[in-house]
């Protein structure tokens, strides 16, 4: 099933290049409608008070972690269900076991391509 | 237990332990020193063994001054003082000189994005093509500037551990204390992995596969 191309995505990354080339790549795949937060406190916000789709976040973050921010949208009774990919440097099996056991619907490892972002994307929304 | 001189070499460990503990910053050439000055004073009570011993520890002394006098010529102060903040600043400097880059490349891309959206058929389609290709490479940026902050940190760890020898030997002050634990979140943060040690995306499918 393909996904509904219009939802919105929130994409969350401290380093606002990366966002820049994530924001392009979804775009290349046909995902027009992305927002941006740079940390967690501030992708919360949006999320409690948006309608999102999928969230998008990067894992090495300042205060917040991707991990903490995955660990506050479950937690949340309206965000839980939402749709979280982790896009991250981190590799190790310990990380992708802590996401996974946090509640993370898939797991990105950088450098990736937009075949793989549309992979994941395709999967995690034909669970949704 | 005692050896053949008679020491009780357990009851002097546990002594000097405590003598220790009690002056953490106490100088091992003064010590030596106050050792020599005291086993000078019994040497005509010495037997050739306990003169031999004698020798031994002022040979120790010697050599531990012998020691803090290179350490003294190597000029480790400048290692704190001038080489570590060089080497960050020049690292600083190839992390934004190639955010700048990366940032104009992209720039043009949009560029050729919106010509690719005024085109038709496989000129576009390959224009498209082209465009992805050059934002997923320009992801390296990313990379790059976690390796360098990874090396940032080791740096930072050679220089603590410089100025904890040289206090040491110097009788400097104990150098700041370790930073505390990292909370729990940022424990997990490890950056990127060499190519050889890092999971491949197809092993991570694998281990997600695995929960299911």
């Amino acid at each position: 099933m393909t996904p509904d191309k219009s939802m919105n995505v929130l994409i969350v990354d401290d380093y606002k290049t990366m966002l820049r080339i994530i924001r392009n790549l979804l775009k290349q795949i046909e995902y027009n409608n992305v927002d941006e937060a740079t940390d967690g406190a501030e992708a919360l916000a949006r999320l409690r008070s948006g309608n999102y789709g999928l969230v998008i976040s990067d894992w090495n973050m300042q205060p917040m972690t991707g991990l903490q921010l995955l660990q506050e949208v479950r937690a949340d009774a309206r965000l839980k269900s939402v749709p979280f990919i982790m896009i991250t440097a981190e590799s190790k099996a310990e990380n992708v076991v802590a996401a996974k056991q946090a509640g993370v619907s898939n797991y990105i490892v950088k450098p990736f391509n937009a075949e793989t972002l549309r992979d994941k994307i395709e999967r995690v929304m034909s669970h949704a | 237990m005692h050896d053949d001189l008679g020491i009780d070499a357990e009851a002097l460990a546990t002594r000097l332990a405590k003598i220790g503990a009690r002056h953490p910053g106490s100088d091992p050439a003064m010590v030596a020193e106050v050792v020599r000055a005291v086993l000078a004073t019994m040497h005509g009570d010495l037997s050739a063994r306990e003169t031999g011993l004698l020798g031994e520890v002022e040979e120790l002394g010697r050599m531990i001054a012998a020691a803090r006098a290179e350490i003294a010529a190597l000029q480790v102060d400048d290692i704190s003082a001038s080489h570590i903040p060089s080497a960050t600043d020049e690292l600083d400097a190839i992390v934004a000189h190639t955010a700048a880059a990366t940032d104009s490349i992209l720039e043009v891309c949009e560029t050729l994005d919106r010509v690719a959206s005024t085109q038709q058929g496989e000129a576009a389609a390959m224009l498209s093509e082209a465009t992805t290709r050059i934002y997923e490479a320009c992801s390296f940026q990313d990379i790059t500037g976690q390796r360098i902050t990874k090396v940032v940190a080791t740096l930072k760890t050679i220089d603590a551990k410089i100025a904890q020898i040289v206090g040491t030997f110097a009788g400097r002050a104990a150098p700041p204390a370790a930073p505390p634990p990292a909370p729990a979140g940022e424990a997990l943060l490890h950056g990127p992995q060499l190519p050889a040690n890092a999971m491949h995306q197809s092993d991570i499918d694998a281990l997600l596969a695995s929960f299911d």
